[in-house]
């Protein structure tokens, strides 16, 4: 349980907010192409980071706007967030 | 050689005021090499050892463990036993567990514990009439037993629930598995520890592995905080820490890890004799020999390796449990704790080989691994043993999520996470 700094709403209570998993996983821009290894690496395999992770969250009773975040996971301490589309910070 | 524990030790022991007990377990350095490691010392890696000295000769093997055996999810789960699971496979794989649950106290020759009180999951809407139904039939054509109980029966089972048409989410019937039950998870892991170690496994407490070297395709030993130890076959059972492991070798595994909590009341007398759980308010209670009310709360929703849990989860849980069971208003909880649980995203389990020979996975256990503790560490020794799965333990491998084939038991994980 932490409080995160919505890029839009300001900060709130974690428990507003749904996470949306790792982050920066691009969506395949021709899925008819794939093969079933390719799939299975978009779908379902994940780094699963302890440590410091990129992440998607929704802000689901709030906004309900996407954001982006940088999260450590051993602590969860949350060193930036940022919108979509934006660059991810490089530190 | 190991004494055997009995009821002339016991009183032999006595005399010598206890003081003269031996060790259950030696406490060994590494050896050079080893023929296989088990990297992770909780039940599941423990069995497994077991399981690979006992049925297949390999005595010379190593379980390394960055802890302590059993201070994981072995010590930190709510020690619930069953195997009304819905699909074919998942059946045979708890089943299988839970036959050798029902003599692992004589086989350990340590008493787990191992109480066969049942296990009732509740049904508070029409849906959850018809999942559970369903998947009581379906338990049944598998040979597992499974009774439909009404209203009426589920208050004869378990007086104290709050049946009442009135509540926000009424009790319209539940399942039974009177096999099903609960054992003393601490003595799961020592008891192996124990039988694994008279057989001369080493089991190496305080030792992180940091490293898996690698050579090509096959692995060729452990880096870890005791120095290098070399070895051909690696089995991983690191519950909550698998992709930790995983990334050593650029190995990615489809799991997620997330903090699943639990907490135990105040002791008090006798007040419920099985096991409640329901999935659509999210509760599921015991009681421990001790007199604590265990409960069980759900994972927070996010990965994390904290170890600890939200409040807001215990919040939900604990208003579920007031609803359900009125009579515990008044009472205190005791503690509080977190495990890191590794979910797959068909919520089965992977007991598995890798695309790298002699390194397998046993994890994806998520929030229901402790019940399968006996059967998994058979299936996993005979994987790692003879360098292909059992066919128990077939559809568990890792290729299911390339082939679609998946195991989808979120129904049947008893709270939804």
């Amino acid at each position: 349980m932490f409080l995160i700094n919505c890029p839009y709403c300001g900060e709130r209570d974690q428990s507003e907010f749904s996470a949306g998993g790792e982050a920066h996983i691009v969506r395949p821009k021709q899925p008819t192409e794939l093969s079933d290894d390719q799939w299975a690496e978009f779908l379902f395999m994940r780094k699963n980071i302890k440590g410091v992770q990129f992440e998607r969250w929704n802000h689901a009773h709030g906004c309900r706007k996407w954001f982006n975040m940088v999260r450590d996971t051993s602590n969860d301490k949350i060193y930036a967030v940022y919108k979509m589309g934006e660059k991810p910070p490089t530190k | 050689m190991k004494n055997k524990y009995s009821i002339f030790s016991i009183i032999k022991n006595a005399f010598s005021y206890n003081e003269n007990w031996q060790r259950a377990w030696r406490d060994p350095e590494p050896k050079k090499e080893y023929d296989a490691i088990i990297i992770g010392g909780g039940g599941h890696g423990l069995a497994t050892a077991f399981y690979l000295a006992k049925k297949h000769n390999m005595t010379n093997i190593a379980v390394v463990e960055k802890g302590w055996i059993g201070g994981g999810n072995t010590g930190r789960n709510t020690t619930i036993i069953r195997s009304n699971y819905l699909w074919d496979a998942s059946a045979g794989l708890y089943d299988h567990a839970l036959k050798i649950w029902e003599g692992l106290s004589q086989e350990l020759n340590y008493n787990v514990m191992f109480s066969q009180r049942g296990v009732m999951n509740l049904a508070h809407n029409l849906q959850d009439v018809r999942d559970l139904k369903r998947r009581t039939h379906a338990n049944r054509l598998n040979g597992i037993d499974a009774v439909w109980l009404n209203t009426e029966e589920v208050k004869k089972f378990c007086p104290i629930i709050n049946t009442s048409p009135d509540i926000r989410y009424p009790v319209l019937g539940g399942t039974l598995q009177r096999r099903a039950g609960t054992a003393r998870h601490d003595a799961v892991a020592w008891g192996y520890a124990r039988g694994a170690d008279a057989m001369g496994v080493d089991i190496i407490q305080n030792c992180e592995v940091k490293g898996i070297k690698r050579n090509g395709d096959s692995v060729e030993g452990v880096e870890t905080t005791k120095g290098f130890i070399k070895t051909k076959k690696i089995g991983v059972v690191a519950a909550g820490h698998s992709s930790v492991i995983a990334n050593m070798v650029d190995l990615k595994l489809p799991l997620e890890s997330k903090p699943l909590q639990a907490l135990v009341s105040e002791p008090v007398k006798p007040i419920i004799d099985t096991v409640v759980m329901s999935n659509a308010v999210h509760a599921y209670v015991s009681q421990s020999d001790k007199g604590e009310l265990v409960i069980g709360a759900g994972t927070d929703a996010y990965v994390s390796y904290t170890q600890r849990g939200s409040h807001d989860v215990v919040e939900g849980t604990l208003k579920a449990i007031l609803e359900l069971y009125p009579i515990f208003s008044r009472m205190k909880m005791l503690r509080q704790w977190g495990g890191i649980v590794d979910i797959c995203p068909d919520a089965s389990p992977i007991i598995s080989k890798t695309h790298i020979k002699g390194l397998y996975f046993n994890c994806g256990w998520g929030t229901g691994g402790f019940k399968a503790t006996p059967g998994s560490g058979d299936l996993f020794a005979h994987t790692i043993a003879n360098d292909e799965p059992h066919k128990l333990n077939a559809d568990f491998n890792i290729n299911r999520f390339v082939s679609g084939d998946l195991v989808d038991e979120h129904g049947a994980a008893a709270v939804a996470h």
